[in-house]
């Protein structure tokens, strides 16, 4: 396990989001965290990278990581994918991803994933399609060698073949570095995942394998109130 | 038509002075959301710096002083009563106006409360004449002044990483944190950046008014504030081209009906915010 949660509690505005989770993120593979909308996925990602204030332990790496700075976390190995995809519209591609350059990037695997982007440095970011902005915040990290990515919902609001195309990258990814992600299309969550981690009432509802939790239609109906 | 002209360019270089200071307070309340009352003191510090170099070093070593005088006052600032409140926005406001009233009274104090006429080298007072007009050249140094800064602050954004950082930083800081960027430092970068533009204004300024006094920094503040406000917040080129119509308006209407240009620069305040509420652009560069 690379990234483990004890008891992480987490207030917003006098809300109790957060009530006291705990769950380990294996070292290889990925973790997927699911639940309704609203449970507080987002928040337990920002909780992680210090974005939102949270109580109780945070360990990366056998090392304590409460309270450290986001900046520093990123740069001692948290890679985050945010939910919206938060490009800087504004810049280019080229300079959005010169922004998140940090120490000896690998332009060669980011453009090798997503091959429009090399096609398209000069036009400002904003100006991507949804799916090509995705690929922007998803290469904007893997061009650094991270120990840990979060990841928040890379396929949401993209058209079929653009989901397909997303998680074909995050397998390839998550053979090189572990993943926390937060995805809602459970076709997307039996592809990739191995564990799983459900969130429900602010607390820890169920963890185990996601093949698990998928094969049984009733405890994923309970869980995330979906049938398929 | 050299009435024109002259109003035209002394606008202009009234333009220039504004330009200077909402530079820095445009890029510093778009950076880290801080609106910052005390940026009138560095105009201050800067003419009074110049002022007191003046006799010992000469005009261009003088200014140089100020602005680097500004610059650090502006750095001092940041780190000792900004950065403990950041996202603590009423508190920055409270403390800024607080020192911008002390800074002024400890002026008062030191160089007295009455305007003291500012050393204008002998090349400044020269005019030229532009299409029929006699124009002092203390108007032609303030925009010269202005459009280099301008263009260095352009280059700096464009082409600079922390140039990069800003721009970024300015759509989303938050982000940039996340990419495991410490967007403080760029913090502190750009308040000595917008003190040192603020103290340039106030040593030429100080040519331009021919005196100086320790409330010189604050009322040119609120016109500033203006400018940054129908620039739009954050942008560059917004403050420049809002600099731009204030100050031609403000001297064309003033000559044409005396006090009028105040309440006309206010108009056009209200008219912008009421067809482009975020201000002229929302550009950074
Ligand atoms: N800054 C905030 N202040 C108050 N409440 C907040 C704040 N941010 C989030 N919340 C609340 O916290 C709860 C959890 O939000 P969060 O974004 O973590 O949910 P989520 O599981 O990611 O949802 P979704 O699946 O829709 O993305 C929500 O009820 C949300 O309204
Ligand atoms: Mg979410």
């Amino acid at each position: 396990m690379i990234l483990s949660l004890k008891d992480v509690s987490v207030r917003l505005s006098g809300l109790h989001i957060l009530q006291g989770i705990s769950f380990d993120v294996a070292a290889s593979g990925i973790t997927v965290l699911l639940g309704r909308n609203g449970v507080g996925k987002t928040t337990t990602l920002r909780a992680i990278l210090g974005l939102a204030p949270a109580t109780g332990s945070l360990t990366f790496e056998g090392q304590s990581i409460a309270g450290q700075r986001t900046h520093r976390l990123v740069q001692s190995g948290l890679g985050y994918v945010p939910e919206d995809r938060c490009v800087f519209a504004g810049l280019t591609v080229a300079e959005n991803l010169r922004l998140a350059a940090l120490r000896e990037p690998n332009y060669d695997l980011v453009f090798e994933l997503f091959p429009v982007l090399k096609q398209r440095l000069s036009q400002t970011a904003g100006s991507l399609s949804g799916g090509q902005q995705q690929m922007l915040s998803l290469g904007r990290v893997l061009l650094n060698s991270h120990k840990l990515l979060l990841v928040d919902e890379p396929t949401k609001g993209l058209a079929p073949k653009v989901v397909t195309e997303v998680a074909v990258a995050l397998e390839l990814v998550s053979q090189r570095v572990p993943v926390l992600l937060v995805e809602q299309n459970l076709a997307v969550v039996r592809r990739l995942a191995a564990d799983a981690v459900v969130l429900a009432s602010g607390r820890v509802a169920w963890t185990g394998s996601a093949t698990t939790l998928l094969g049984d239609a009733s405890l994923t109906k309970s869980l995330l109130g979906v049938g398929h | 038509m050299s009435t024109i002209v002259l109003l035209a360019i002394t606008g202009l270089g009234l333009a220039a002075l504004y330009f200077l200071v909402a530079s820095g307070l445009s890029l510093v309340f778009g950076l880290a959301d801080v609106l910052n009352f005390a940026h009138g003191l560095f105009l201050s510090i800067g003419a009074y710096g110049t002022w007191w170099a003046y006799p010992h070093v000469g005009f261009v070593a003088a200014v140089a002083f100020g602005v680097v005088v500004g610059a650090l006052a502006a750095v001092l600032v940041e780190l000792v009563l900004i950065r403990p409140l950041y996202k603590r926005t009423i508190e920055q406001v409270l403390v800024t106006v607080g020192l911008s009233l002390a800074g002024v009274a400890l002026l008062q104090a030191t160089f007295g409360a009455d305007a003291r006429p500012f050393p204008r080298p002998q090349w400044t007072q020269h005019v030229l004449s532009i299409g029929g007009a006699l124009v002092p050249v203390d108007r032609i140094l303030l925009i010269v002044a202005a459009l280099g800064v301008l263009g260095a602050l352009l280059g700096f954004l464009r082409w600079t990483r922390y140039g990069l950082i800003v721009r970024a930083g300015v759509e989303n800081r938050e982000m940039v944190t996340a990419l495991g960027i410490d967007v403080r430092k760029a913090f502190t970068l750009v308040f000595a950046i917008g003190g040192a533009a603020a103290a340039l204004a106030g040593a030429l300024g100080g040519v331009y008014l021919g005196s100086i006094s320790p409330t010189t920094g604050a009322s040119l503040l609120i016109f500033a504030f203006i400018v940054v406000v129908i620039g739009g917040m954050g942008s560059v080129i917004g403050s420049a081209v809002a600099a731009v119509a204030v100050g031609l308006l403000q001297q064309f209407v003033n000559y044409y009906s005396t006090g009028m240009g105040d309440i006309c620069v206010v108009a056009l305040l209200a008219v912008v915010l009421l067809v482009r509420p975020g201000g002229l652009t929302r550009r950074t560069a």
